[in-house]
């Protein structure tokens, strides 16, 4: 069971004697709530003890206002398993069955929005997308690291989205067609390499994984440069666009920090070669300055 | 108190692109979200993007498609706009640099839906959504837009004439999720509600989480109607076990349904002779039920979509996303067996009530997007529909609110000119009737604006109305929580107002609701914290699911043919003598009235003559 075992609901009115009708429709009210309560209780308990199949889950708990929880700590869940649960599934299971208090941002449950990467047995991954039954038990679900917890699993993400839009993260051209009726063509080749580029969803995984990026506040990290790459390689921008976006990447806290240790591409949950394509920036970037050379 | 002139509500596709409409126009815009943007569900819109971009396609023929897929319950003038305008407004997000899926010669490529009579939906792998969401933000971080994201807005601040169409809008309340702070935004010209769908009312969705209907909800208890929301539209193709949507585009690319026996039902059953598996969305889903209840489902529960025939390169080039979402959340590998489907709840056509400029009957409030009713949809909307109704009437409430010259709208809202009231047959008290003095979370009735005398005031005080209802959900420590009060209505509503509908059901859940209501009066939440208290967001998001149920089932006894996606049992035909018009309802301060106002068929050029529906 939850170390946060709901208590019983105490009974304040039954002594009284209820007269107007506004008491007896309280009392009732009150009455069918406890019921509902209780029987709710029982059967989440007795479901969690006799189910054959239950995952233990050891979840890290903090809030900077509760006493109790200022010192983070660890709860155990005990989530009975359903064929293809995931993790997002058991902690919501966990919150609306034993601590309505148990907090996680979660929005799409498809992992396309991007909301519930978290850390899991020690890697990032979206909590949506992770199959209990791939995870060996207790299973440990921890707040991203390197990041302010805000509260239990929710990180403050500010710092993420800030390296994100330091980029100039949006389509740049001079030439677009004059037509409103006009687009602009584009390879099937070209759309095909930035293809996987255009797939983040600012999960902010690859960000939690980096030790350069732990080290380094200022630097880009591989979501922010992998943004620039999606518009830098986009044949659409030309090639005075893409000398301004090199020199954005050549920064000091820019590529050139990438020390290719592959952690951000493992942990991505939408499969972008990440540090491929922080390789392949650096050869342009090395091409571009022996031209000017 | 923060001000501007234009308050944008929720940052999906709607919304982005009001918000970039009003900044271009020159007002000083803000979006307040309770995601942020990028977290919004239009990113998990997968098919695409109706537009008629080609020389042999024409808008007029994407509105015919349209209106005869609504089944002849849009509204012509809206339904024109979307056609007219999607085009410079697909082009203008490829000017933006969206990631569209091309064509040898660099053109975007488009591909067949369902219902269309030209392939012209544009798209962008199965992940069009995504791609449409990040390039309308990106264009919103250029123009440096200021979001307030994660920010949950809990009513408006709505002055209290007697009647709505007296009624302005002068801001918002809203409740600051990281640090429990609840605030006012006037808004100088106007609000803008795009806050999508309302799938969390059925425990069957595609929607995401966030899709509780808030916008929809906060209006209707300030005033504004809500108009045909008994049609909600079920996708044929979910994956059983989440809900998580298939698109469309395999059956477009050539996708195939069948029943456990193999057969291929949609022609060997005759429910869709002429374009089988491209049928309408309702039709489809039908179909699978039936089949399903004819006893030749797949565990008595589920058909199968196989794709593998179309061959490993075409699906990679064309729906690769799709792989990953069988594979990921049903543990199929499509390239190797057919995918188990279902209908699930998908998409709200009806909503708060607009006109074709994203206007409401209460001055200075807007809607657009999912969450509002132009109508464009009517009975049903198509394939590839949403998304352009995003971007085109999202920009025409944008410059609308931010004060630009447009041509006054043919569609009229609230109550003026030809409309019929009507009376509600109910098992039970509706609305807030019946109930005691302690309703504890009165989201959004008008404020009673008292000595209010500017619009100030007015949020000022719309603000202190709901602190009051937060303390209280906070400090009363006991009670009923959200979670049992959600799953009630939730279950109630896929049980009795899903594809098949009939009269006893529908009264059944209108009883369901009726409790629930009850139960809600004494709700409380668990968690006291007032940073991110999530357990708080899901209560008050819980009596917006609770006013929401209650108008679609209202609307669906209420309307007795079979319409759309709207089917009952006791009533099998369209009856167009009878039914040619729009359902509303107004929230009445509390005592829900219901009322009808005819469809205009009449469009630009010609009238769209009501035929039989057949594909």
């Amino acid at each position: 069971m939850s170390t946060q075992v709901p208590e019983q609901v105490e009974d304040e009115s039954a002594s009284e004697t209820v007269s107007t009708g506004k008491q007896k429709r309280d009392a009732k009210k009150r009455e069918r709530a406890e019921r509902v309560q209780e029987q709710r209780e029982v059967e989440a308990a007795e479901k969690a003890r006799t189910a054959d199949d239950t995952y233990h889950l050891k979840v890290f708990r903090y809030d900077p206002e509760v006493p109790e929880k200022q010192e983070p700590r660890f709860d155990d869940f005990y989530v009975p398993y359903k064929q293809g649960m995931t993790i997002l599934d058991a902690l919501m299971w966990a919150r609306d069955h034993y601590d309505s208090s148990l907090t996680f941002r979660h929005s799409c449950r498809q992992a396309i929005c991007g909301s519930d990467a978290l850390f899991v047995n020690g890697s990032q991954r979206l909590g949506c997308k992770t199959q209990l039954s791939d995870l060996s038990e207790p299973v440990r679900v921890e707040p991203l690291p390197h990041a302010d917890v805000v509260k239990d699993l929710v990180v403050d993400m500010e710092h993420f989205y800030d390296q994100m839009e330091a980029v100039e993260p949006y389509f740049q051209t001079n030439s677009l067609p004059d037509g409103e009726l006009e687009e602009q063509r584009q390879t099937r080749e070209n759309r095909e390499k930035v293809k996987m580029s255009t797939r983040c969803i600012w999960c902010s995984a690859c960000m939690s994984s980096c030790n350069i990026a732990a080290g380094d506040n200022e630097y880009l990290g591989p979501a922010a440069i992998n943004k620039a790459y999606r518009f830098a390689m986009d044949e659409r921008e030309g090639e005075d666009m893409k000398q301004r976006r090199l020199e954005i990447l050549e920064q000091e806290h820019g590529v050139w920090r990438c020390q290719t240790q592959f952690s951000c591409t493992e942990v991505c949950p939408k499969d972008i070669p990440l540090t491929e394509h922080i390789q392949e920036l650096k050869r342009e970037a090395i091409k571009n300055n022996l031209k000017f050379w | 108190m923060y001000e501007h002139d234009v308050i944008v509500v929720g940052a999906g596709g709607a919304g982005l692109r009001a918000a970039i409409a009003a900044d271009e126009e020159g007002a000083d815009v803000a979006i307040v979200s309770k995601l942020h943007p990028v977290r919004s569900h239009t990113g998990a819109a997968e098919g695409g993007i109706n537009a008629a971009l080609r020389e042999a396609d024409s808008w007029e023929d994407h509105a015919y498609d349209t209106m005869k897929g609504s089944d002849y319950l849009a509204d012509a003038p809206a339904a024109e706009t979307l056609c007219k305008d999607s085009p410079k407004e697909t082009i203008k997000l490829e000017h933006w640099g969206m990631a569209f899926s091309r064509d040898d010669d660099g053109r975007v490529s488009q591909r067949p839906f369902g219902g269309l009579s030209f392939p012209r939906t544009t798209y962008a792998g199965a992940e069009t959504g995504h791609q449409l969401l990040h390039t309308m933000y990106e264009q919103l971080v250029k123009r440096g837009i200021k979001v307030y994201d994660e920010w949950h807005v809990t009513r408006l601040a709505v002055s209290d004439e007697e009647q709505p169409e007296d009624r302005t809008c002068h801001g918002i309340v809203a409740y600051d999720v990281q640090t429990g702070q609840v605030e006012g935004f006037r808004a100088r010209n106007g609000v803008i509600l795009a806050t999508g769908g309302l799938g969390q009312v059925y425990d069957h969705t595609t929607n995401a989480v966030a899709n509780t209907g808030d916008g929809v909800a906060m209006a209707y208890r300030a005033g504004a109607p809500m108009e045909d929301m008994e049609f909600i539209q079920f996708h044929p193709t979910t994956l059983p076990s989440t809900g998580v949507l298939i698109t469309e585009g395999v059956r477009g690319e050539g996708g195939i349904l069948y029943n456990e026996d193999g057969e291929r039902f949609m022609f060997e059953y005759g429910y869709a002779n002429n374009l089988g598996e491209l049928a309408s969305r309702d039709v489809v889903s039908r179909a699978e039920l039936t089949e399903v209840n004819e006893g030749r489902g797949i565990e008595d529960e589920y058909v199968h979509l196989d794709m593998r025939h179309l061959g490993e390169e075409r699906i990679i080039d064309r729906l690769e996303n799709i792989i990953h979402l069988s594979e990921d959340f049903e543990g199929v590998n499509p390239l190797e067996a057919p995918m188990p489907v279902k209908p699930g709840q998908h998409y709200a056509m009806g909503g708060i009530e607009t006109d074709e400029n994203g206007e409401t009957c209460i001055a200075g409030l807007y809607a657009a997007g999912e969450c509002a009713c132009a109508s464009v949809h009517g009975g049903n909307r198509l394939g590839g529909n949403a998304l352009p109704e995003l971007i085109v009437f999202g920009k025409r409430a944008g410059h609308h609110a931010a004060g630009k010259d447009m041509k006054e709208a043919e569609i009229t809202t609230g109550k003026v000119g030809d409309y019929e009231t009507a009376e509600i047959e109910s098992p039970v008290e509706l609305g807030e009737s019946g109930i005691g003095e302690d309703v504890v979370a009165d989201g959004g009735a008008a404020a009673d604006s008292g000595t209010a005398t500017t619009g100030s005031d007015l949020v000022q005080r719309a603000v202190e109305d709901e602190r009051q209802t937060i303390d209280h959900l906070l400090e009363k420590d006991d009670g009923i929580q959200h979670a049992e009060i959600r799953e009630r209505v939730q279950k109630s509503m896929t049980q009795n107002v899903n594809v098949f509908r009939e009269e006893d059901g529908l009264k059944q859940a209108l009883r369901d609701i009726r409790e629930a209501r009850e139960l809600y009066q004494d709700v409380f939440v668990g968690d006291k914290s007032r940073t991110f208290n999530t357990d708080l967001l899901q209560t008050l998001e819980t009596r917006n699911i609770l006013d929401i149920a209650e108008a679609i089932t209202l609307g669906a006894l209420a309307r007795n043919e079979f319409r759309g996606a709207h089917w009952r049992k006791e009533y099998q035909e369209r009856r167009d003598e009878k039914w040619l018009k729009h359902t509303l309802l107004s929230w009445n301060d509390g005592r829900p009235e219901l009322w009808y106002k005819p469809v205009i068929l009449e469009g630009e050029n010609k009238t769209y003559e009501p035929k039989i529906r057949s594909y």
